[in-house]
C-alpha cells in the first residue's frame, strides 16, 4: 500500500506543476497581447473598486472573449485554468484512493471536491 | 523558505504602495497563491514528508472556511480586512520565529485518530519514523480558522495551517509545512470560484502578480539555498511587522 501511496504523491505532483506552467503560459500570452493592444489612454484605475466586467466573470464570458480575440480573457482562461488546478488534484487523489480500495478515504476527497464544485458554481 | 507565503506581502505591497483596492488585491494575491503552493508541491512530493491523508482529511475544514471567508469578505467593510489583515501578519512575524519543536512520547492517539487513520511515517536519519495525530477536533477547527482567513484576505495562511499540524495535533514539523503546502493551493481554489465571479480577479492585475510570483519563487529557492536563513528570516520578519503595523494604522485611519 505504502508503495501505491508514494506512486499517487509523485503523479499528483507533477500533476499539479504540468497545470501550474500550462496555466502560466496561457497567461503570459495573454499578458503579451494585452500589453501589445494596450490602449494609450490613461492607465487603469484599480484604487477604487467597481469589479471587472462582467463577461471576465463566467467561463461563458470568458469563452465568448476568446473567439473574439480578447487578451483579457485569455489571461482570465489561463487564471481559470490555475484555478482547476487543485480541483484536478483532489479527483486524481479520488480516484488513486478508489484505486487502493480505501473507502473511508474516497468519502473524504468526495466531501472536499463537493465543496470546490460548489464554490465553482458561483463562477457558472 | 521562511514558511511564509507570497501572499502576506502582495496584498500590504499593493494596497499601501500601489494604491490598489484591497479587494482587487486580495483576487490578485490569491491567484498567486495556488501558483506557488502547486508548483511547489512537486518538489516536496518528492521528499516524502507530505501526507496525503491527513492533508486531505483536514481540508474538509480549509475548504469550507475558505467559503465562509469568501463570503464575509463581501460583508465587512475594507477597513475591517485591513485591521484583520494587520493582525494576521504580526501574528505571522512572530510565529515564524517559534521554536521549532516537536512533541515528544506523546503516543496518546484518540479514537478519531485511529479510525481516520491520521498517522503515517517519513524518512529519518536512522530509518523511519512514525507518527499519529492527536487532538484532531482542535485541529479541526482551527484549520477552519486558517480556511477562513486564507478567503477573507486572499492569503495561503500557511502559519496558522502549520500551528493547526504542529502544534495541535502534535505532527512532526516537516510533516506539517510539506502538508500546509499541499494544501494551501485546494484551500485557494476554493474561495476563487467566489473571488472571480464577484469580479475581484482583474486580468490586468493577477497577470503580472502571478507571473512576478512565479518567475520569483522558482529562482528564488535557488537563491535561498546559499542565504543566511537566519539574517533572512529576521528582515523578512521585520519587514511583516512594519507592514502589519501600517495596514492597521491606514485603517483606522479610514485610507484603505
Amino acid at each position: 500500500m505504502q508503495l501505491t501511496d508514494e506512486r499517487l504523491e509523485i503523479a499528483i505532483g507533477r500533476m499539479l506543476q504540468t497545470g501550474v506552467l500550462l496555466a502560466a503560459a496561457v497567461v503570459l500570452i495573454g499578458g503579451v497581447m494585452y500589453l501589445l493592444r494596450a490602449p494609450a489612454g490613461p492607465r487603469l484605475d484599480y484604487s477604487h473598486f467597481h469589479g471587472v466586467a462582467e463577461s471576465l466573470r463566467t467561463p461563458g464570458g470568458i469563452w465568448h472573449g476568446l473567439l473574439h480575440g480578447d487578451a483579457e480573457s485569455v489571461i482570465q482562461l489561463g487564471l481559470l485554468l490555475l484555478i482547476a488546478t487543485p480541483v484536478f488534484r483532489v479527483i486524481v487523489a479520488l480516484v488513486g484512493f478508489a484505486v487502493e480500495r480505501d473507502q473511508l478515504y474516497v468519502w473524504v476527497s468526495a466531501i472536499v471536491l463537493a465543496v470546490l464544485l460548489y464554490s465553482l458554481w458561483h463562477i457558472g | 523558505m521562511t514558511g511564509l507565503g507570497g501572499g502576506v506581502v502582495i496584498v500590504p505591497l499593493l494596497t499601501l504602495l500601489f494604491h490598489v483596492d484591497i479587494r482587487y488585491a486580495i483576487g490578485a494575491s490569491l491567484v498567486s497563491v495556488i501558483a506557488t503552493s502547486s508548483g511547489a508541491a512537486a518538489a516536496y512530493v518528492r521528499e516524502g514528508y507530505s501526507n496525503i491523508r491527513i492533508g486531505m482529511f483536514l481540508e474538509i475544514a480549509t475548504t469550507l472556511g475558505a467559503i465562509f471567508g469568501a463570503y464575509l469578505t463581501a460583508r465587512v467593510s475594507t477597513q475591517a480586512i485591513g485591521i484583520v489583515f494587520g493582525l494576521v501578519l504580526l501574528y505571522s512575524a512572530a510565529a515564524s520565529f517559534k521554536k521549532k519543536h516537536t512533541m515528544e512520547g506523546t503516543s496518546r492517539s484518540g479514537k478519531l485518530a485511529e479510525m481516520l487513520r491520521l498517522r503515517g511515517e517519513f524518512p529519518h536519519s536512522t530509518g523511519h519514523e512514525e507518527y499519529v495525530a492527536q487532538r484532531v477536533p482542535a485541529g479541526f477547527g482551527l484549520m477552519f480558522t486558517a480556511g477562513t482567513l486564507s478567503g477573507l484576505l486572499g492569503i495561503g495562511s500557511g502559519a496558522v495551517k502549520v500551528l493547526a499540524m504542529d502544534q495541535a495535533m502534535g505532527l512532526p514539523f516537516k510533516v506539517s509545512t510539506t502538508t500546509s503546502n499541499f494544501m494551501i493551493g485546494v484551500t485557494a481554489a476554493a474561495s476563487a470560484g467566489i473571488y472571480l465571479s464577484r469580479g475581484y480577479i482583474s486580468p490586468g492585475l493577477a497577470m503580472p502578480v502571478m507571473l512576478g510570483v512565479l518567475a520569483g519563487s522558482l529562482t528564488g529557492a535557488k537563491i535561498l539555498v546559499h542565504a543566511n536563513v537566519r539574517t533572512l528570516r529576521l528582515v523578512f520578519a521585520l519587514v511583516i511587522v512594519a507592514l502589519g503595523i501600517e495596514m492597521i494604522v491606514n485603517s483606522v485611519m479610514g485610507r484603505l
